[in-house]
């Protein structure tokens, strides 16, 4: 357990955006070797012994998700998403400024596996450097005949391109992203039907994160069960942390699954600033509940793990607050965020980020009431669960573990109309 | 599907980007996002005329476009700045002291959050998660990134604007 660096193995290498440094070490070698010695169903069988999770925050077995694309001849698309809007992740812009073709390579043999010819990344629009790298490394790839009509000259086609958001959270949910990316408003779509049978233009759609894209060529390379054999039993493989907030050294981390939190945040990212002491942290991007400095003891940095603790691996986005911070005041901020993201088609996400921003506001500036707290711990039965996509349910991560765990620092604030930490 | 419309209403770089923009979809209306990119880029924001025009385009309705064009937060609607300062104030800029930095440019620059400088070179706006939280707080100004931030890095970065 610790650090493993399968994904960021080429980042630090100078001018490691250029083709002719990916290639040096191999790189399209397992294109190469999917379009050759492979047949489609043996990768998607290879990435479920794998057992390969979506890494943009869900956790959906990236195999099975392949397995559910129709036979049949109809087009079929494969859609990368670098939306990376969940506040605290900056994990996949790494690998799409520093091993582009990293990526380029996952996209193909999984276009390739699932039987599409055509392939979008959609990057957040404020990505645009990340867009222009990412364009550059597909010009590249399509003169060195790699990528495009018979890519390496195995008769199969593979056109790539990069579409950027223009600032839209819920754009990262993946219905919402197929309307974005036909050009429209950025509303998520009812499901069924799923993008798997009918997605962009109402043809079979995969859509996978970045992270989880940029690991399937190592699964051609050296096996389903090799990546498996990384990891605890049931979380596999190696994951990127995003590591933010009062840490001596934030920053993108691969671990091998399973590695203690503690370690994480005392060793590798060097402790608590200041000397000063741990207070909460949130595991997987503000829309995961946040857990206590005392809960994280024992916590192993995985699915199983993090569910068992009360809260989830998400995105890998752990933000770390120490003694000084006014949970209060995050639990205000991260409302605002769902409030101005939420992009009202559902009622209830709608109204009910408006509601919750508004009796925060009250709280912080000294005009909460005691029964806010229940009015806003109802919350959950009102939008949890009651919308076409998480977003309202994002939202109530922060929410209620905020005011479940920390109810004496909300109380103080009602009952004083201060803040108790002075801010 | 395009349709007829000036093409000198855009340079002609931006003309050459929209037509490999619009040919580069199964459907060339997927290309919308892009095309609104483009002429902002150019435009530094779209008025009702850009959107008229980028609606002729599409053969879509006005309405339609700018329906579109108002979800997203990063088309400019209204005239902004020639610099447009995004500070990120979401939660990990925040507990590393993004308010900080935005009250100092309010400070400096004479003008509150959603604002512009009176000279029209400033316009100050807080953002949501830029995706630059290891090196909070973090702030875009036009299209590049701004990192580590301090008031006295803020200080540098604005005053070799020019």
């Amino acid at each position: 357990m610790g650090e493993y660096k399968l994904l960021l193995a080429n980042v630090e290498k100078p001018d490691s955006e250029k083709l002719e440094v990916y290639r040096a070490s191999g790189g399209y070698e397992r294109l190469r070797k999917a379009l050759f010695e492979m047949k489609p169903e043996e990768i998607v069988e290879e990435v479920k012994k794998s057992g390969l999770r979506g890494r943009g925050g869900a956790g959906f077995p990236t195999g099975v998700k392949w397995g559910f694309v129709p036979k049949t001849d109809e087009p079929k698309y494969l859609v990368c998403n670098a939306d990376e809007g969940e506040p605290g992740t900056f994990k996949d812009r790494v690998i799409i400024e520093k091993d582009p073709h990293l990526l380029l390579e996952g996209i193909a043999i999984s276009a390739y596996a699932i039987g599409a010819h055509e392939a979008f990344i959609y990057i957040r629009g404020e990505y645009e450097y990340g867009a222009q790298v990412l364009e550059r490394a597909i010009k590249e790839a399509e003169e060195a005949g790699i990528l495009g009509p018979n890519a390496l000259g195995s008769g199969y086609d593979i056109k790539i391109t990069v579409h950027r958001g223009a600032g839209a959270y819920v754009c990262g949910e993946e219905t919402a992203l197929l309307n974005s990316l036909e050009g429209r408003r950025g509303h998520p779509r009812i499901r069924p039907p799923f993008p798997a049978s009918k997605g962009l233009y109402q043809h079979p759609t995969v859509i996978n994160n970045v992270e989880t894209l940029a690991t399937v060529p190592f699964i051609v390379e050296r096996g389903g069960d090799w990546y498996a054999s990384l990891g605890t039993e049931k979380s596999k493989g190696t994951k990127l942390f995003s590591i933010s907030g009062h840490v001596n050294r934030p920053g993108v981390y691969e671990l091998e699954l399973g590695t203690p939190f503690k370690e994480l945040i005392y060793d590798i990212a060097g402790g608590i600033r200041d000397g000063r002491k741990l207070k909460a942290v949130i595991p997987g991007g503000s829309s995961t509940p946040m857990l206590k400095a005392e809960e994280i003891e024992g916590v192993l940095l995985d699915y199983e793990s993090l569910q068992a603790a009360g809260s989830m691996l998400g995105s890998g986005a752990v933000i770390v607050m120490d003694e000084t911070t006014c949970i209060v005041k995050a639990v205000y901020r991260m409302a605002k965020f769902y409030a101005h993201e939420s992009c009202g088609q559902c009622t209830p996400c709608r109204e009910g980020t408006r509601w919750m921003v508004q009796i925060l506001t009250r709280i912080v500036n000294g005009q909460g009431r005691m029964e806010d707290l229940d009015i806003l711990l109802d919350m959950k039965d009102i939008m949890g669960g009651n919308c076409l996509c998480p977003l309202g349910d994002a939202a109530l991560g922060p929410l209620i573990s905020g005011i479940t765990k920390f109810r004496d620092e909300f109380e103080a604030h009602i009952m004083t109309g201060r803040c108790p930490l002075g801010g | 599907m395009k349709a007829v419309v000036d093409r000198s209403f855009v340079s002609e770089a931006t003309w050459q980007k929209i037509e490999y923009l619009m040919d580069r979809y199964p459907d060339a209306r997927s290309a919308l996002l892009q095309v609104l990119h483009a002429v902002q880029d150019e435009k530094g924001y779209l008025d009702m005329e850009a959107i008229k025009w980028i609606a002729k385009l599409f053969d879509l309705p006005p309405a339609e476009v700018y329906s579109v064009a108002s979800f997203y937060t990063m088309y400019n609607l209204k005239r902004v700045g020639k610099y447009l300062i995004q500070v990120c104030t979401n939660i990990s800029c925040m507990i590393n002291g993004a308010e900080d930095i935005v009250k100092h440019i309010e400070r400096k620059l004479g003008i509150k959050v959603g604002e512009t400088t009176p000279d029209g070179k400033f316009t100050l706006i807080t953002v949501e998660c830029l995706g630059s939280c290891g090196k909070a707080p973090a702030m875009m100004i036009n299209k590049d990134y701004y990192e580590n931030l301090t008031p006295e890095k803020v200080d540098s970065i604005l005053d070799s604007l020019k």
